[in-house]
């Protein structure tokens, strides 16, 4: 076999990071896969003749017809270009900085190592700052209390508009794409911003 | 000759430096055998499963230098099931029992475990230099052994491994008597290195040459190192993003301008674009610059940069530059010889900013252009008549046209006129990678031209087994052959059967052929090693096919004189 087809919206929006699944409006019911797993080619990036050279790509190749996943407009070939994995994986890390409020220094997390929320707090709390300890509220807002001094941290970012958003608003990918700095505000100092989930 | 005193016939053979000509004088008679291996101090072994290591090392005793390569290039590209092979074990450990003299160790994709470092780290007391390319399956605990017991270290090179992170221990390991450092390169290494002991550690190397950081190393960390290290010819720079005040830039700029034999420079990891500016005053001094792994610098940073690097030799940069850029590289850069242009996005299928055009102008610009590595957006047969006839040195050139099998975008035809023109153009084409819409044709223009030509790339290419045969039959200096899909089967693979004894390997995955060819090589060739590697279950590809001979899914076809190698996984069956 010689194309294989991302067999899981999870596994390609990984991937890119573009693939809004999780947001973008579409008319079927959730969690229908079928229709995620070939994305919409008006999504990406067009070239006038691409369709058309990726129609050619799937039939230069005598057995993509047998693939057992559903025929996708974007087929992403194994291997193909051939990038070592090594570079794809550097590229790939989305380093971004965190800010302790009253800490005098920045640490760096790559938010493309972890796969959500709950992950992301764990290691900020493991690597970081082991005197933190995670609490979780009723509504599923996420706090870190300092154990010593019993001060409340909400985890806030800033997204690519420089608003400065509390950590938890959108679903995990958007955050990868958007966020662009975290930093563990003091609870009586967080209480003006955005309000949690305009959903 | 044979009757000179065997250390007179010893000291002539010391003028024979190449590996070849080694060879060759071994084979005169046995004294020149006997004589030849216990003076060889370099081996190179292009295939750990040609040749067994304990015989290697039993034939070499007083090896110097040892050279392992591994997987098969494509593994690069996950094409090699991650279980494969390509163990390292067996070669420290012969070493270990009969080369104690080892001071050097190259490897390259090779699995590298803990122990096998640890024991690499005890067994040679004058080892002096370790360098590992695409290799995994060793940690930070391992390079740690390494770092406190080879204490004359000269040389650790770490290129693209994947390392798993065990914390920054490792760094601290080197022993306060360890001052011999030339070379130390931990780009690949992601996790933080400690500041303090990787400060410490290069100011007792007085004779440090190069030193490539990675992405945790500050700009601050970066600026006191360089204090140090006035004698510094190649620097990877760590991160150079704006966390902190720009008076670490400043303290960075005089550093730098410290560093007169400063020539190469590679790293810029999530650089900030007005860092760039700090660097400028080197840039008219650079030979080299990588600036492959720099996402964040957009076109027009990168060109203010190299319009002012107007000695460089090698740039390997992202797509990102654009065409507008590469002009800007073509009328600055007149001594260019390697250009790598990267993607920056894989997800957008079949994008990238770069094409045509922008090899063309650097074709013109850039006369001493020989080896090329090139993703582009879409190419045409003119632009590749015009680069060929621009710049005939090519010895290595690829080109990938991201989408696979997309025609000269304004003819519509297939590019084998174009690569035609590179092959028959460029004499000394030794390295050959083609991409886009190709017929056969191509491969008859390849098989008639390219006479020097030792490693060939095909993918979604030809359409017959005659494209094949053309360059099996022709290319008579051909070494590596590596193929996927394209529609060339047994007929093609059993035309010239007796070629894969001079030949190191071929490839072929998704290709045509079938177990039966494969079995008919086998049996017709003993001394090769047919390799093939089915990672799905049989039921499935019996069914596909619908009654036709079941197609192998991945073949790997190499001489060897140690017969079928004992650790192969069970997805792969040696025939």
């Amino acid at each position: 076999m010689s194309v294989e087809t991302e067999r899981s919206s999870t596994e390609s929006s990984a991937a890119s990071g573009l693939d809004f699944e999780d947001t973008a409006l579409t008319l079927r019911l959730p969690g229908s896969l079928a229709a995620a797993a070939a994305p919409d080619p008006d999504r990406k990036r067009s070239s006038p003749s691409s369709s058309d050279a990726a129609d050619a790509a799937d039939n230069s190749s005598p057995l993509a017809a047998a693939a057992d996943a559903p025929p996708a407009p974007k087929a992403r070939v194994v291997g193909w270009p051939p990038v070592r994995s090594f570079r794809k994986n550097a590229l790939a890390a989305k380093f971004v900085k965190v800010a302790v409020d009253g800490a005098p220094y920045l640490r760096k997390v790559d938010l493309e190592a972890y796969s959500g929320y709950d992950q992301l707090l764990r290691a900020l709390q493991d690597k970081f700052f082991s005197h933190f300890t995670i609490r979780k509220f009723a509504d599923d807002e996420r706090k870190l209390v300092d154990a010593v001094n019993g001060t409340e941290y909400v985890p806030t970012y800033e997204d690519k508009d420089g608003d400065w958003m509390l950590v938890g608003d959108v679903p995990w990918k958007m955050f990868v794409e958007t966020c662009q700095r975290l930093r563990l505000m003091k609870s009586s100092e967080a209480v003006n911003l955005a309000p949690r989930a305009a959903q | 000759m044979t009757y000179f005193p065997e250390e007179v016939v010893e000291h002539i053979f010391s003028f024979l430096p190449a590996q070849r000509d080694r060879n060759t004088v071994s084979l005169v008679c046995k004294v020149w055998y006997e004589i030849e291996r216990l003076s060889r101090r370099g081996v190179f072994v292009g295939n750990c499963y040609a040749v067994r290591a304990g015989r290697v090392a039993a034939r070499f005793p007083n090896v110097r230098a040892l050279t392992v390569k591994g997987k098969p290039h494509f593994a690069d590209f996950n094409l090699v099931p991650p279980d494969w092979g390509g163990y390292a074990g067996p070669w420290i450990e012969a070493a270990a029992r009969g080369c104690h003299g080892l001071e050097e160790l190259r490897m390259k994709r090779m699995v590298v475990s803990d122990e096998s470092l640890e024991l690499l780290a005890r067994s040679f007391p004058r080892f002096r230099a370790l360098v590992l390319i695409s290799c995994e399956g060793f940690s930070t605990d391992g390079l740690a052994a390494v770092a406190s017991h080879c204490k004359l270290l000269r040389e650790l090179d770490l290129q693209e491994n994947e390392v798993e992170d065990r914390g920054p221990r490792w760094l601290s390991c080197f022993p306060d008597s360890c001052t011999s450092l030339v070379s130390l390169n931990f780009a690949c290494i992601k996790g933080e290195v400690n500041a303090g002991s990787l400060e410490r550690l290069v100011s007792r190397s007085p004779n440090l040459r190069s030193l490539r950081l990675n992405r945790s190393v500050s700009v601050d960390t970066l600026a006191k190192i360089l204090l140090r290290t006035p004698n510094l010819e190649d620097l990877g720079t760590g991160n150079l993003t704006d966390d902190f005040q720009t008076e670490s830039y400043f303290k960075l700029t005089s550093a730098l301008e410290k560093c007169k034999m400063l020539r190469s420079l590679s790293g810029f990891w999530d650089a900030s674009p007005v860092c760039l500016s700090f660097i400028y005053p080197l840039c008219a001094q650079l030979t080299g610059l990588n600036l492959s792994y720099a996402p964040t610098l957009d076109a027009s940073d990168l060109t203010k940069m190299i319009s002012r690097c107007v000695k460089l030799q090698r740039l390997w940069v992202l797509d990102c530059i654009s065409d507008k850029g590469l002009q800007v590289v073509a009328s600055s850069c007149k001594d260019l010889q390697e250009l790598r242009v990267f993607p920056s996005d894989f997800y957008v299928a079949g994008y990238s900013a770069v094409t045509e055009e922008g090899l063309v102008a650097v074709s013109l610009g850039c006369p001493k252009l020989n080896s090329l590595l090139y993703f582009c957006h879409q190419m045409t047969n003119a632009a590749l008549v015009t680069v060929a006839k621009n710049c005939p040195n090519f010895t290595r050139f690829r080109l990938c046209i991201l989408e696979p099998g997309k025609p000269d975008v304004v003819t519509s035809q297939p590019l084998d006129e174009g690569f035609g023109a590179i092959v028959r153009e460029c004499k000394g084409l030794q390295r050959l990678s083609i991409s886009g819409l190709l017929t056969d044709k191509v491969f008859m223009y390849i098989g008639k031209y390219a006479k020097q030509l030792e490693m060939l790339s095909i993918a979604f290419a030809g359409d017959s087994d005659k494209g094949m045969m053309h360059v099996m039959n022709g290319c008579k200096n051909l070494r590596k052959l590596e193929i996927r899909d394209s529609p060339f089967g047994d007929a093609a693979l059993l035309g010239n059967f007796a070629r894969y004894e001079t030949m190191r390997s071929l490839w072929m995955s998704s290709c045509n052929v079938t177990l039966k060819g494969c079995q008919v090589l086998a049996s017709k060739m003993p001394m090769l090693n047919v390799e093939v590697i089915n990672e799905r279950d049989g039921s499935n590809e019996m069914e596909e096919n619908h009654g036709d001979l079941p197609k192998v899914e991945k073949l790997y076809v190499y001489r060897t004189t140690a017969g079928a190698r004992d650790d192969a996984p069970n997805f792969v069956k040696i025939l």
